[in-house]
């Protein structure tokens, strides 16, 4: 065996390392040391993540056990991403693991994390539907651990049963599929099965019923990791149980890695039968994620429950990315996932500020919120107008290039789904004014929240976030270089 | 980058917004906000003056001042800049609102967070007028929109929180066809192999829209910018919105943001697309018709002051749109007239109703008379308003609807001659009708208001208005008396830029 082609796998080796020094930081040093063993993971994974922006320069095309792994500029460009996410998400979570409650378990959450990560690391950057799985389960089941953190309060419990339900449930699902495309192609290489929709499709030997229902489990499986309506029923509740560092880290990198793990697998594998078998039922479940994510969000009074199933239409509109087939598509969707999870990230930070202060976490306990707390609510709406689109925050202007993006194979069809979308977009713009209307508007009473000061951590992790929102836009080079990596 | 003039009508809000955050107290953002409007309008002044120069030495581009800067280069998107007449004229119309919005908006509470979202809107504004490149252009459009809700939301007054949410999601609304429609436009600006563009001028050169296309985005677009222009049946945000906003708000929002409607349609929808303009006008001019007859009727029998205005500004903005229509050279110099006329008047308007009730503490007509004899100096500036809205000669609205009825019975008589049918005749007379009305409205709320007995004994113990408010209105008048004094010196402004090639497809006269 040639040993080298480790070496292509340097992203996640590394990563085990960062996993292996918190791992032995956690085991090995006396306790009263590893109280700071979330600044220790955050420094690690600092360097690292600096090290994966400095190492992506010099990245090539590389392969692995028989085209198995692959990794290329791209990939390491959205492993990246998602370490930023991860960054923040770990920098944030600071406050809440340093407290009492958590004393005897913080190293398991920054190690359970890792791993998880390990495992979208291995979802990105597999080409066979084995290693996929194996990334797919790495990534999912430890999350129900993390999901289930705050084991004191029921809430936390009952979201952790509901997630690893729907997860294994899920997986199931996908495995089926996973079977049927087996029985049609005789491969399980994303590549080869490419090859042998191609041919099969060519002269008519393809069996078009089993595809479709092969595609549509496949689908299915995929779309409970992304909340895909109508497989998102377990978002809010979980999202509302999990302690909210790992909620957010739910929302930005579950989502987003799974997001550009689905856009591989349905172009590679599955893209010669796009309008045979699954080009308007993508199209439905982008239609209905969007607008069933919108409509339930309004009503929504619970802050989490609420950015969940805002996460939720994110992710159809995240979807468009893959409706165009071409190098510009995964360029708007991976710039989309990283001004996600900036402006996500954002609100969530606010949220758990808030929260670890108070314990309030409706919206009508943000009533007045600038009057005692300016900073936060400032964060807040700038976060808000970014997921809703407003320029010149980011979220304009992914939300822009995304639909440029999605209209660029020009059929009526496309038109038509950009439409609803834009629609959507009014009505999501509703449900976030109603969050800076609490904030800013609705000043007559004194606000419940009274002013605080919050954590160092948990204020760098929100001024990362606002610069990021106010910068990823208007300085093009960010979007730029993303399109350059994907081969424009 | 910085030795193009046009780019400082950004910069400077900018800076504004800078120095704005770091002022201590109110005479510290007094100071930020007057001087920075100031500037702005000795620029535009300066640009105005510059521009007529370069236009007498026989610069015969279709716009001066172009650059471009290339901003997100793989989507060919330039930050390009260029101006025309009516930029120009659009440039100085909004620096003035700005300059006596901040006047009016003297004894504002929190009045940082208020200056602060009222140059970050006209930040916006300004970046509209002065983009030639429609995905800039719609940036700024939307900057200029969301500073709305705030502004309402907070600073408003009766039921804000419903209309701030309306007006926003309405013309949010209308930013989703556009946005559409501009993206259409992207995918069809150059022909097939050739490179895409954003660009104004080199869309409109390069003349590639199909036919098929221009049906499906000249709606798109004309809806989009349509609906801030206040068009039938998409104007309910704006008697809401209007009658809640703080006065420096309305004065803005009915003086220049609507506008940004108008100049959209003329500058996007029918220049880039004017054949399926031609084609379609039909359905637009029946839907602004009805705004011009309807805006007028409903301002009748309001007796909200500024709910009387809105409606107003709903039958005149209905009038830009309209002769913009009429695809004829004399009526749209008269949209483009009646664009300035309406954007001072309106604010006027807005700005004697926030002083009246400032001071009374209500807006209902029926509560309210003989402030003639309390309150001389608004009373009589209302009058001189109320007398440029109904087309006084000697003031801007007589020029500027003369203009546009001229050139729509011209257009009419054409069509009707030229055996086109006679709907365009038909809707210039229906049209015409709107001076009665408006005469009706106004001359009701001048002798309900100012003549009359006085309705409420505290009243008599009001005041008249105090420096800062004089200032105001005072620059407002003179602008007003300005454009309806010397008609022509506008007119050649705003004319140069219809010359020749733009409307050769449609053999416009």
């Amino acid at each position: 065996m040639d040993y080298s082609q480790f070496l292509a796998m340097k992203q996640e080796i590394c990563l085990l390392v960062v996993f292996l020094l918190v791992f032995l930081n956690d085991t090995f040093l006396p306790g009263k040391s590893r109280n700071g063993i979330g600044v220790v993971t955050c420094v690690l994974f600092a360097m690292f993540t600096a090290w994966g922006f400095y190492s992506a320069v010099a990245d090539n095309d590389a392969v692995a056990f028989a085209g198995m792994y692959v990794t290329s500029p791209v990939i390491s460009a959205i492993k990246n991403i998602l370490n930023v996410g991860v960054l923040i998400v770990l920098i944030q979570s600071l406050r809440w693991a340093s407290t009492d409650a958590q004393a005897m378990r913080r190293g398991e959450f920054y190690e359970l994390l890792l791993v998880t990560l390990f495992g979208m690391y291995l979802m990105i950057s597999a080409r066979h539907f084995l290693l996929f799985i194996i990334g797919l389960e790495t990534a999912s089941l430890p999350l129900a651990a993390m999901v289930a953190f705050d084991k004191n309060r029921y809430e936390s419990r009952e979201a952790a049963v509901k997630y690893i339900l729907t997860a294994v449930f899920s997986s199931a699902i996908f495995l089926m599929g996973l079977s049927f495309v087996y029985a049609l192609t005789g491969s399980l290489y994303f590549a080869q099965i490419g090859e042998a929709l191609m041919f099969g499709t060519a002269f008519g030997t393809t069996n078009t019923v089993l595809l479709i229902i092969a595609l549509a489990f496949v689908m299915a499986g995929m779309g409970f990791k992304l909340s895909l309506v109508p497989f998102h029923l377990w978002t809010a509740d979980v999202y509302q149980g999990a302690p909210t560092p790992v909620t957010s880290y739910l929302s930005v990198i579950s989502k987003g890695s799974a997001a550009f793990a689905f856009l591989v697998i349905l172009w590679q594998a599955f893209g010669v039968v796009y309008a045979e078998a699954w080009e308007y039922m993508l199209y439905a479940l982008i239609i209905l994620t969007i607008t069933v994510g919108n409509l339930f969000a309004i009503r929504q009074h619970n802050l989490k429950r609420f950015l969940a199933f805002s996460s939720v239409s994110q992710a159809g509109y995240i979807m468009l990315g893959i409706v165009s087939f071409e190098d510009m598509g995964v360029a708007a969707l991976m710039y989309y996932i990283l001004v996600y999870i900036f402006s996500n990230l954002a609100a969530f930070g606010v949220i758990g500020a808030v929260e670890n202060a108070t314990g309030k976490v409706d919206r009508e306990d943000y009533n007045g919120l600038y009057k005692t707390n300016p900073r936060l609510a400032f964060t807040m709406m700038l976060a808000m107008f970014s997921l809703a689109g407003i320029p010149p925050f980011a979220g304009f202007f992914s939300k822009f290039f995304i639909f440029t993006s999605a209209i660029s194979q020009g059929s009526v069809a496309l038109y038509v789904l950009v439409f609803i979308a834009l629609i959507n977009t009014i009505v999501s713009l509703y449900y976030y004014l109603l969050v800076v209307k609490a904030m800013f508007i609705k000043t007559e009473e004194p606000c419940t929240v009274s002013t605080f000061r919050s954590a160092l951590s948990e204020r760098i992790g929100m001024s990362v976030c606002v610069l990021g929102i106010v910068l990823l836009g208007i300085v093009s080079c960010v979007y730029d270089s993303l399109l350059g990596v994907c081969g424009c | 980058m910085f030795s193009n003039i046009l780019i400082y009508f950004v910069v400077i809000p900018l800076l504004m917004l800078a120095g704005l955050a770091f002022c201590r107290n109110i005479r510290q953002i007094r100071a930020v906000a007057v001087t920075g409007s100031l500037v702005l309008t000795a620029l535009s002044v300066y640009l105005l003056v510059d521009y007529l120069g370069l236009r007498a030495a026989g610069a015969d581009a279709p716009m001066l001042y172009t650059d471009s800067w290339a901003w997100f280069k793989p989507l060919n998107i330039n930050l390009s800049v260029g101006v025309d007449g009516i930029s120009v004229a659009m440039l100085l119309l909004s620096s003035i609102i700005l300059l006596t919005g901040s006047f009016a908006s003297w004894k504002i509470d929190q009045a940082k967070e208020f200056f602060l979202w009222l140059v970050l809107l006209t930040t916006g504004v300004f970046g509209f007028f002065i983009s030639i490149d429609l995905f800039t252009m719609f940036m700024f459009y939307e900057v200029a929109l969301i500073p709305m809700y705030l502004l309402i939301g907070v600073w408003g007054s009766g039921n804000k929180n419903y209309s701030a949410m309306k007006l926003t999601l309405m013309l949010m609304g209308g930013s989703a066809f556009l946005m559409l429609g501009l993206i259409g436009i992207y995918y069809h600006s150059a022909p097939d192999g050739s490179e895409l563009t954003w660009n104004l001028l080199q869309i409109a050169e390069n003349g590639s829209i199909d036919k098929g296309w221009q049906y499906f985005l000249f709606p798109m677009t004309f809806v989009g910018f349509g609906v801030l222009g206040a068009m039938f049946p998409f104007h309910t945000w704006s008697p809401d919105g209007h009658a809640s906003a703080p006065t420096a708000v309305s004065m803005l929002h009915a003086g220049v943001l609507m506008k940004l409607g108008g100049y959209g349609c003329f500058r996007v929808s029918i220049y880039l697309m004017p054949e399926a303009a031609n084609d379609l006008a039909w359905i637009f001019l029946i839907l602004t018709g009805i705004s011009v007859v309807y805006g007028a009727f409903s301002a009748c029998v309001q007796t909200d002051l500024k709910y009387i205005n809105a409606y107003s500004s709903v039958s005149h903005c209905g009038l830009v749109l309209f002769a913009i229509l009429m695809l004829n050279t004399t009526a749209m110099t008269g949209a483009i007239m009646q664009m300035l006329s309406h954007g001072l008047m309106t604010a006027l308007f807005f700005a004697l109703i926030g002083m009246i009730y400032g001071r009374t503490h209500t807006r209902d007509i029926r509560q309210m008379g003989g402030l003639m004899k309390i309150m001389p100096f608004l009373a009589v500036c209302y009058v001189i308003a109320g007398m440029a809205s109904l087309g006084l000669p000697g003031l801007s609205g007589f020029v500027a609807e003369m203009t546009i009825f001229i050139g729509s019975f011209q257009q009419g008589m054409a069509d009707y001659l030229a055996g086109d049918g006679s709907l365009r005749l038909v809707f210039t007379i229906i049209a015409c009708c709107s001076i009665v009305i408006t005469a009706v409205y106004i001359l009701r709320v001048v002798g309900k208001l100012l003549l009359g007995p006085v309705q409420d004994k505290h009243h008599l113990e009001l005041t008249d208005a105090t420096w800062w408010e004089r200032t105001s209105t005072v620059v407002l008048i003179l602008s007003v008396a300005a454009i309806g004094c010397f008609p022509n010196f506008f007119e050649d402004i705003i004319r140069f830029t219809f010359s020749e090639q733009i409307f050769t497809v449609i053999g416009m006269n």
